[in-house]
């Protein structure tokens, strides 16, 4: 049986006809809709480098079967810039080297933008900690992922910030 | 994954229809059931989801002021609501503990109780596991059981169940309501979950083709909101399951305790109530020598069942100390780490 299933994708509508239900929101960004940021780390949602936002909220995209949010509005990596500008978050990682090889930044990232929009401006290392402990970063970039979280959030919330 | 049928039921009359049908399974956040499906532990032939089901997802005061939290809600969404938090705060706690905050975006009430046991064993279709198949024996003994029960286990089963979330509903009387084929009823959340015993493949109360509707809070239990705290110690500060938990709930009277309630967790099977210890609390001076006997009257039952005799010692002092925790009063603000041994109570970073 084939489904189908219209997803809004960084503001753009789609329409996919799924043969297979076990597609998840991971696979069928990556596989069907050409959209490779969002990355497959573990697969078992425990990496976070699949994090993208559903209805603004993070959730890990390999653990969501594509056809439970048809419907949805789903942002990605590739739709946080705007007019060619970085959005202050990825600004905020080249400022701070919060990346070594990258595999797990557009992750990190998304998971950062939701955690402002769920707990408003962090300042507060160890709440930033917490709130991005759902995504992992194996060569331990953490102290400049840290400090881009509070730098981008400060600009954000109309504080200032370096980056 | 096995290739399955998948249904997305609007109402719940097609849901308990199609939750009737031969090798269905109820999907919602599906934090753990895809996780399971991926490893080939579950293996349903119909996948429902439920999520679209109306009416699941409200969290209501009511008429006798008891707290009606829908099997949908989702975790993020409980523990951020401030009226919620403010009558629960042990609950609201636990659920920040709890998973990462992806998870907990995606990962409902419902589907909290529901979930199956971190035992790496249950997860593998390779491993022999009385709980996944029925006969085929215990892995788990004899193999990597640091985490496993020191309660309430049988030799056919050592696992425990891992919620944080389940720690203080059970120590709230919570009552969970039920629907099915047959129709509705309710359960008390300390007869939800079962122990193994000779049959560690019956985990909790549901039959077949039942969904969890709501879980209950009795309206009593925001009297112990000034002093209500949970404390989950793990391996690693964040994003892991407790090795040990314990929520501690008590209504104090000029410096007497006049009701406690302690529960915990990744211990046994279900969320484990320690009602000697609580009895034994009343009329007492909250101080540490209490609260040390109620830690030792809350394991004095636990036996290892492997390697894992440590947490018996582990389990008395997070008792003893979550009720220290509690005493000093609830906290105005969400520690930076919710229930963590490493937070201090004032919300300040002990470390960074």
């Amino acid at each position: 049986m084939t489904h189908s299933l219209t997803l809004t994708v960084n503001g753009e509508e789609k329409t996919v006809a799924l043969d297979d239900p076990r597609v998840t929101l991971l696979d069928l960004l990556r596989e069907r809709l050409g959209l490779t940021g969002a990355k497959k780390g573990c697969d078992r949602g425990q990496c976070g480098a699949c994090t993208v936002l559903v209805d603004g909220r993070r959730v890990n995209a390999c653990l969501t079967l594509a056809l439970t949010v048809d419907g949805s509005d789903v942002l990605t990596i590739e739709g946080v810039a705007r007019n060619g500008s970085l959005h202050p978050v990825q600004a905020a990682f080249i400022a701070h080297d919060g990346f070594q090889c990258g595999f797990c930044t557009p992750g990190q990232i998304m998971s950062a933008i939701g955690l402002m929009a769920e707990a408003g401006p962090l300042d507060d290392p160890e709440r930033i900690r917490e709130g991005l402990s759902g995504n992992l970063c194996r060569c331990g970039a953490y102290a400049g992922i840290t400090e881009a979280v509070r730098d981008a959030s400060k600009i954000l919330s109309g504080k200032g910030g370096a980056a | 994954m096995k290739r399955f049928a998948y249904v997305r039921p609007s109402t719940l009359d097609e849901a308990l229809a199609a939750g009737a049908r031969p090798g269905a399974a109820y999907l919602a956040g599906g934090t753990n059931l895809l996780d399971l499906m991926k490893t080939g532990a579950r293996r349903p032939d119909v996948v429902v989801d439920i999520t679209r089901l109306p009416d699941l997802s409200a969290v209501t005061v009511l008429e006798d002021g008891d707290v009606r939290v829908g099997a949908l809600v989702r975790n993020a969404t409980l523990a951020a609501d401030p009226a919620f938090a403010r009558a629960y705060p042990a609950i609201a706690e636990a659920l920040l503990s709890g998973a990462s905050g992806q998870l907990r975006n995606m990962a409902t009430l419902g589907g909290n109780l529901l979930q199956e046991t971190r035992c790496a064993y249950f997860a593998d279709p390779a491993s022999a596991c009385n709980r996944r198949r029925p006969g085929t024996g215990c892995d788990a003994r004899g193999g990597e059981n640091r985490l496993h029960a020191v309660l309430g286990w049988s030799e056919a089963c050592i696992a425990t169940h891992p919620s944080d979330l389940c720690v203080p509903l059970a120590a709230h009387d919570a009552v969970v309501e039920i629907v099915g084929p047959a129709g509705a009823r309710e359960v008390p959340f300390g007869e939800f979950h079962r122990l193994p015993g000779d049959e560690p493949q019956v985990t909790t109360a549901l039959e077949p083709g039942e969904i969890v509707a709501a879980v209950r809070l009795p309206g009593h239990g925001k009297a112990f909101a000034p002093h209500a705290r949970y404390l989950k110690v793990r391996e690693r500060t964040s994003y892991a399951f407790a090795v040990v938990s314990a929520a501690a709930m008590l209504r104090l009277d000029r410096g007497r305790i006049a009701e406690a309630r302690i529960a915990l967790g990744g211990v046994a099977a279900r969320p484990w109530r320690a009602a000697a210890a609580e009895a034994a609390l009343v009329g007492e001076v909250a101080d540490d020598a209490a609260f040390h006997r109620a830690g030792e009257l809350a394991l004095a039952e636990a036996r290892p069942s492997g390697e894992n005799a440590f947490k018996i010692e582990l389990g008395r002092r997070a008792v003893a100390r979550v009720l220290r925790l509690a005493a000093a009063g609830t906290p105005d603000f969400a520690p930076a780490l919710p229930a963590s041994p490493f937070a201090s109570t004032t919300g300040v970073a002990l470390h960074g």
